[in-house]
């Protein structure tokens, strides 16, 4: 007889893979706090992806569709703050809510008549919508500066004040971090989540037990650019410069590398996958000329032994301590995405 | 009074190709009717095709009321519900938010949601037991069930099956048409897609056969006594 795969509460064992995932990655925030220096920027870079891979996976790992142009909403999001605060002096706290509005409108536009694709399609037509939007940072120069980029942004801050040094922004990243967690979290467990859900599983079940696919795909891609525009404004604020190259392809490839190795679909995968993949090139900058291809085989070796990703490692060996059954269930597919460790 | 289910010169396509040719049939008021065909007759198409799911022209009205060809949420919030084929179960969901996604167009999770609950697990206790498990780790009978019981959930007054028995053993395949015939003893019109001819026809008190994409017969239990009567009608299309 086989042991169900459930969703029953977890096990001492369940309890302490996760215990010991966040344990390691607060002491390596308590480390960069106390340490300061390149390690901050580091874990910064990791928050702001984090922040852009979670609106990622709300659409790609909870939906279950493929978009190849979220690099254009975090364009708009870093644009629109980096030109309203240099060149109109806005504060940072109202230029960040008009960027990401302005990235959410267009989502809506775009998402109406291209969300009909499906796959292969939606995939190009997204990925157009990343080059158009780059293309326009390039071509633009009166309002973007071109390829020379707008530098100078003012760092995060509220009130008239700026957040004193890269400390304190890093604080408020991991907050920001905190919440767009929190909120995907939320979302995927509301009765929206399981909708998502249940498109994902199967768009002409979904329809026919009478979800409107259309509409729920489009707020998908819509809350998608929110996280993307809002990564994106942090980004400005966080390196003070913002330039076409920066919302560029490599954007979308490093976002889909963190989605996948951290987890898809798992609502703590994208934190994962952000932080390892921000930390693995720093790890075998000892290899020298050949850091690269440490890297390359090291995302290899990831993908091959965690092709759920690593926040399924976890769940993994909580199910293997509890019952052999189960972990061959959890590997057969059968699992839910961000049970036992992960979730 | 008027049938629960009356199309009219249906069809539908798949790109250019003519999946299912303009097709005529009816089902009354808690009648059990099955559509019968080999591999590729159209008998997906057509329950899809009355769903709004696949593309088509032609009329479908249910209890009077023309259905919209394009709105499959309209389709199933006038009470027809479809059960497709291969299940359409949620795999990484647990069979209870499978359950709580038949009744997604109900407003609330009050007494009627529990009632409705209530209802499938009575006739599938093996769901209650299982509620927390994940509907991909069931086996092939249970997923069935949950797959009907789901549908249940929506409170259907039309409930349209696509292959219920397919890949099941052919005493779990005889248990799930035995609940169908509980279900429709109990008022519930059902419209039945099934290769297994036999199982159907147990139930059923008339069957449309279809072969190639058309309707070539409507035929009643006793005229099919072996399967070379409906070889017959197949070979005659």
């Amino acid at each position: 007889m086989t042991s169900p795969a459930t969703t029953s509460p977890p096990s001492g064992r369940a309890r302490l893979a996760p215990a010991l995932l966040w344990a390691a990655g607060a002491a390596l925030v308590a480390y960069a706090f106390v340490a300061g220096g390149y390690l901050v920027t580091v874990l910064g870079f990791a928050a702001l992806y984090a922040i852009f891979v979670t609106g990622l996976n709300f659409f790609m790992g909870y939906t279950g569709q493929v978009s190849f142009g979220q690099n254009a909403f975090a364009a708009i999001g870093g644009y629109t703050s980096a030109v309203l605060t240099t060149a109109y002096n806005w504060p940072v706290f109202a230029a960040m809510p008009l960027g990401i509005g302005a990235a959410a409108l267009l989502a809506l536009a775009i998402g109406y008549p291209t969300l009909r694709l499906r796959g292969h399609y939606l995939a190009m037509a997204t990925l157009a919508l990343g080059m158009i939007v780059q293309e326009i940072a390039v071509q633009w120069d009166r309002v973007t500066m071109g390829y020379t980029g707008i530098a100078a942004i003012p760092p995060l801050g509220a009130f008239g004040r700026e957040l004193p040094n890269e400390r304190a922004q890093l604080a408020a990243l991991l907050a920001a971090l905190a919440l767009a967690v929190w909120v995907a979290s939320r979302l995927k467990h509301s009765r929206l989540g399981h909708a998502l859900a249940a498109i994902a599983g199967s768009e002409d079940a979904a329809r026919a037990l009478g979800i409107d696919v259309a509409r729920y795909k489009l707020i998908a891609f819509v809350v998608a650019a929110v996280y993307a525009a809002f990564a994106g404004s942090m980004f400005a604020h966080f390196v003070g410069f913002v330039s076409p190259e920066v919302f560029g392809l490599h954007m979308v490839v490093l976002g889909f590398t963190m989605l996948y190795v951290g987890g898809i679909g798992t609502v703590y995968g994208p934190l994962v996958g952000a932080l390892i993949i921000s930390l693995l090139p720093e790890t075998f900058r000892g290899f020298k000329e050949f850091q690269d291809l440490a890297y390359g085989a090291a995302l290899i070796v990831i993908l091959i032994y965690a092709p759920k990703g690593l926040a399924s490692l976890a769940r993994l060996w909580t199910r293997r301590g509890a019952a052999p059954d189960a972990a061959a269930a959890a590997t057969a597919g059968t699992s839910r995405g961000d049970a036992g460790a992960a979730r | 009074m008027a049938p629960v289910l009356s199309v009219e010169g249906l069809s539908a396509r798949y790109g250019s190709v003519e999946a299912l040719h303009p097709a005529d049939l009816a089902l009354g008021h808690g009648e059990l009717v099955a559509v019968l065909g080999p591999n590729g007759a159209g008998k997906s198409t057509l329950l899809r095709a009355i769903m709004g799911l696949t593309p088509g022209s032609g009329r479908v009205r249910f209890e009077g009321t023309e259905l919209p060809r394009d709105d499959p949420r309209a389709v199933t919030m006038r009470g027809v519900v479809l059960v497709p084929e291969g299940r359409g179960i949620f795999g990484p969901m647990t069979v209870r938010e499978n359950l709580d996604l038949g009744a997604y167009l109900l407003p609330g999770r009050g007494g009627e949601f529990a009632a409705r609950l209530e209802q499938v697990f009575a006739l599938f206790p093996r769901l209650k037991d299982r509620q927390s498990q994940l509907a991909g780790s069931l086996s092939g009978g249970e997923q069935q069930m949950l797959a009907i019981g789901r549908a249940l959930m929506a409170a259907p007054r039309l409930l349209l099956l696509d292959e219920p028995s397919l890949g099941l053993a052919p005493r779990l395949a005889a248990e799930i048409l035995e609940t169908l015939g509980r279900l429709n003893r109990a008022g519930l019109a059902i419209l039945l897609v099934e290769q297994r001819a036999p199982l159907a026809l147990k139930l059923a008190r008339r069957a449309y056969l279809l072969a190639v994409g058309r309707i070539v017969a409507e035929v009643t239990p006793d005229q099919i006594a072996s399967p070379h009567d409906l070889a017959r009608y197949y070979f005659a299309a």
